[in-house]
Parts: C-alpha cells; sequence; structure tokens
C-alpha cells in the first residue's frame, strides 16, 4: 500500500485523538493515573491481592512505575513517528512514576524488611537492591524540578538533567531482571522496549541530519 | 513399616477443613468476633504450628511448569492428566519397573504430618500433610547396596504444560537426595492435604516432602525415582549453582547471594504481617542435624 493512502487513513484518526487528548484536563489524567494506587492496597487488605499481599503489592507498585517509564518515554517518538502528541502529558506521567517508585520502596522498606538494618545491609550487599536504589535516587532532582518554576529557572539545562531518566529506566529494567529466578521472559521485554525507545532518540538525530543533507 | 517419626502435634490440632470454612464464612460475613471466639477455643499448642488453610497452600504455588506466576499453577495445572499415573522406579534396586500409582498406594500406610515449609523466596507455610513414608517405597523396591543416591523426575507433558514452553530452566525437572536423607522418617512422598487428594499445583498424584529442606527440593509430580551411586544433577542447581546447592538444607546463617535467609514471611498474614527468624533445618535440628555433623554447611549449602 503507497504511503499516502495509509497516510490518508491514519492521519485523521490521530488528528481526532489529539483532539479528544487536548480536552482532557490534566488533573482527570493524575486521577485517573494514581487511581490504581489506593486500589491495590485496599486489595492487598482485602485478600484482592491473594495470600501474600505484601509481596503482590510490592510487585504491583513496582511494574506499574516501570509500565509508566515505558509510557513516558514513548511520548517523543510517538510524536515524532505517529503523530500522536501526548506532551500535555508528559510532566503528569514522570511525576506519577516518581509516585509509585516510592510507593514500591515504601512496601519493601516498611511491610517487607521492616528494620532499618535489613534495609541497609540489602541496599549494600544486594545487587539488585542497589540497582534499584541508584535508578530512585537518579529520579530524585528530576521529581524535584518537575515544576515551572523550576523549568524557568534551568533553562536549557533542565532537559539535561532529565536525560537522567534514561539511565535511570535501563537502571529499572536491569532491577527487574536480576531479581527473577530463572529465565523468565517479562523483564527481559521491558528492557528490551526501553532499549528502543531511547534507542529511536539517538537515531532520530541522526536521521534528521541525514534528511538535511 | 511407617509411623518412624512420631509427630509433636497431633490430629487435634489440624485446623478441621469443615471448622475452616466456617470460619471464613463468619469472618467474610462480617461477624469477625464469632470467628475469633472459635480460634480461641483451639488447643493451646496449636498456636505453636498453626497449619495454614486450605486456600493459602493450594493458591501460592511454585510449579513452573505451569507458569512463574504464583497464581499460575492453580490457573493451569487443572490440565495436568494424574491417571493414570506411573512412576519408574530403576537404578540400583531390587525389583525395578514401571509401577502404577493406585498399586504403590495399596502397599503404603497413609500418615499425615504437620510440616513447616520454608521456600527459598523466603515465605513459609505449615501444612498438613498426608502421605507414606519414602523409605516404606524404597524398601517396597529394595535399595542394592552400592547405591548412594536418589534421583528424582518431574512429568514434561508440554500439551498439558504451558510453562514448559520457555526454558525457565531446564525441563524437565529434576532433583536428588542423599540415601540417609532419603531413608529419613521425615521424608515422604506426599498424595493428600487436609485429608484430601492433593490437588495438582501442590504435586499430584505424588510428590516429595523434605522439610528441613528449602521447598523446591520437595519435587513434585514425580514420574521417575532412581537409585545411584553418583550425586545426581538437581534443576536450581544446574540454572546456578551459586545461588542453588545440592543440599538446600534451610540455614538462616547462609544467605542466597541475592537475599538474606536470616527471617521469613509466613503466608497468611496479610499486609501487616511480622517477619519472624528462620530456624536451623526449618526447626527439625534435633530430627536432622547428625546428617550433616562434620560438614562445612556454607560449602554444601
Amino acid at each position: 500500500m503507497p504511503a499516502w493512502i495509509w497516510s490518508s487513513i491514519t492521519d485523521p484518526m490521530i488528528g481526532t485523538a489529539n483532539r479528544g487528548l487536548r480536552a482532557i484536563p490534566v488533573w482527570i489524567a493524575y486521577l485517573l493515573l494514581l487511581l490504581p494506587a489506593p486500589v491495590l492496597f485496599y486489595m492487598g487488605l482485602t485478600g484482592g491481592l491473594g495470600v501474600e499481599p505484601i509481596e503482590a503489592l510490592e510487585h504491583e507498585y513496582g511494574e506499574l512505575a516501570l509500565k509508566l517509564v515505558v509510557l513516558g518515554l514513548a511520548v517523543t517518538p510517538l510524536r515524532r513517528w505517529t503523530g500522536l502528541n501526548l506532551m500535555k502529558f508528559r510532566r503528569t506521567i514522570g511525576v506519577v512514576t516518581f509516585v509509585y517508585v516510592v510507593l514500591h520502596l515504601l512496601v519493601w522498606m516498611v511491610l517487607d524488611m521492616q528494620t532499618l538494618d535489613a534495609i541497609w545491609a540489602d541496599i549494600l550487599k544486594r545487587p539488585y537492591i542497589t540497582v534499584g536504589m541508584t535508578a530512585f535516587v537518579l529520579l530524585v532532582p528530576l521529581a524535584v524540578t518537575s515544576n515551572n518554576i523550576s523549568v524557568r529557572k534551568l533553562g536549557p539545562r533542565w532537559r539535561v538533567l532529565h536525560r537522567l531518566v534514561y539511565p535511570a529506566a535501563i537502571l529499572g529494567a536491569l532491577h527487574y531482571i536480576l531479581l527473577a529466578r530463572g529465565f523468565q521472559i517479562e523483564p527481559l521485554v521491558y528492557m528490551g522496549v526501553i532499549l528502543v525507545l531511547l534507542a529511536l532518540r539517538l537515531n532520530f538525530g541522526r536521521f534528521r541530519d541525514l534528511v538535511r543533507q | 513399616m511407617a509411623h518412624r517419626w512420631k509427630p509433636d502435634l497431633t490430629q487435634d490440632d489440624v485446623t478441621p477443613y469443615r471448622a475452616f470454612l466456617n470460619r471464613r464464612q463468619i469472618v467474610a460475613g462480617g461477624v469477625a468476633g464469632l470467628g475469633l471466639a472459635a480460634m480461641g477455643a483451639a488447643p493451646a499448642r496449636a498456636l505453636d504450628l498453626e497449619p495454614n488453610d486450605w486456600e493459602e497452600i493450594t493458591s501460592y504455588n511454585n510449579f513452573y511448569e505451569f507458569g512463574t506466576d504464583k497464581g499460575d499453577p492453580k490457573r493451569h495445572a487443572g490440565k495436568m492428566t494424574t491417571t493414570p499415573w506411573t512412576v519408574r522406579i530403576d537404578g540400583m534396586v531390587d525389583r525395578p519397573g514401571d509401577y502404577d500409582f493406585t498399586d504403590i498406594m495399596e502397599r503404603m500406610t497413609i500418615e499425615e504430618r504437620i510440616y513447616r515449609l520454608r521456600c527459598v523466596e523466603r515465605w513459609s507455610m505449615v501444612v498438613p500433610w498426608n502421605g507414606f513414608e519414602l523409605a516404606d517405597l524404597l524398601d517396597m523396591v529394595g535399595v542394592r547396596p552400592e547405591a548412594r543416591y536418589v534421583a528424582f523426575e518431574t512429568l514434561l507433558r508440554p500439551d498439558e504444560m504451558p510453562g514448559v514452553r520457555y526454558n525457565v530452566i531446564d525441563w524437565p525437572y529434576v532433583e536428588g537426595l542423599r540415601l540417609d536423607e532419603a531413608m529419613h522418617p521425615l521424608t515422604i512422598m506426599a498424595t493428600g492435604i487436609y485429608g484430601k487428594t492433593i490437588p495438582n499445583q501442590n504435586g499430584a498424584p505424588m510428590r516429595l516432602v523434605v522439610p528441613w529442606k528449602y521447598g523446591y527440593k520437595s519435587i513434585k509430580s514425580v514420574v521417575r525415582i532412581t537409585l545411584t551411586d553418583k550425586q545426581p544433577p538437581t534443576a536450581w542447581n544446574k540454572y546456578s549453582a551459586r545461588e542453588y546447592g545440592f543440599y538446600s538444607n534451610v540455614n538462616p546463617n547462609v544467605d542466597h547471594p541475592r537475599w538474606s535467609q536470616a527471617f521469613e514471611q509466613k503466608v497468611g498474614g496479610g499486609l501487616f504481617a511480622q517477619r519472624v527468624p528462620t530456624l536451623m533445618f526449618n526447626g527439625y535440628e534435633d530430627e536432622v542435624a547428625s546428617l550433616y555433623a562434620g560438614m562445612d554447611l556454607v560449602k554444601y549449602h
């Protein structure tokens, strides 16, 4: 099928989607993305997460954080390659990702490890915990600067600083791969998708240069 | 010769299946006070080792042939055909052959054994197994004097096991014990839980239970038992010898390389359950420590 036929079908669809997205207030996006947090906690309290809710809740929050990382990294490639515009919600996605990372960490510290000794020992001794904690530390300055004042004050440095999400995303997926028992597909899929989304950025720069020549 | 081991808990200590159901219905109905009163009437010694309930034991399982999620075995293990079931017993035995499971059951004495179960992943349960002593089965086939180890193998039937599409580990699942471990009175082949036929996700129709070792040693749905004079390969050890030793005795002082084994989480305690210290040999030190006298338990983890 020639590309122009394809785009004559998809362009109106993308246009409609973008108009629909523009109509959604940002606070609705926050609400929808944060809703699973209390719902999962309630399920954990009431048996909805099975007979071992601590581990289940820890994993649910962690996986949601990874899914949101993927979504956040997809915003730019989606706009460039398909025209679908989620830019308006990029900060929302980023901030909510951080919330789930913090919840994941809190469940691990308070409900799972339970003592400071155990927490500290694991951070130092267990590679998958060290990797996960490093990803969290990288995300802290991003969360702190996710506001208009910081964007203005930091100027061009803001964009550079926020590239820390790239190593954080890779470390997040690595954290998942390292804790799996046996050869498991799902953690590898997350790593693969994240690497592809990052590679698209590299290639896009080169591609643009080629087009200009 | 069954009944080699005298349990410190009796039938009275098991939460009866019917009472357990009633209790849950009462609690589910919102009259929690009544449920608590019923629990308070249980014998005091049962508090020490109260078995997990049927739901906990049969819905939270590791049986990777059916998927790696804890709920996968319950979801998918129903597809596994367990009748007819044949166990090949071979190697250094006097009477090797293919033994029908029903014939084995006719010749074995079924007892109840309430055992702790400690998973290498740090969770634990208490399970009221029904089964027979492995020593009785080995006596039935006659172990030859040169045998030193017992190797076990799980069923591998890809059209009934969605989890084996991926080589999570090297299939079929295999395990092994030293002969003295296999002959130990604590070692049983379980065929039931709470007096009912063992569900597929728990290893139907017959699975090994070695209560002083991490759960993965207690191989499920056994189709082959081989007596040998060489230490047999074991599934998780082949995957990572550093993380999973041949012995795999529960030991709070020897950490898994990726996490501490000093504590465990009892399944069923809810979201705010306190961790409890893990016991040496999972609480069976008096019974089994002599098997490993003089051995370096770090080297032979």
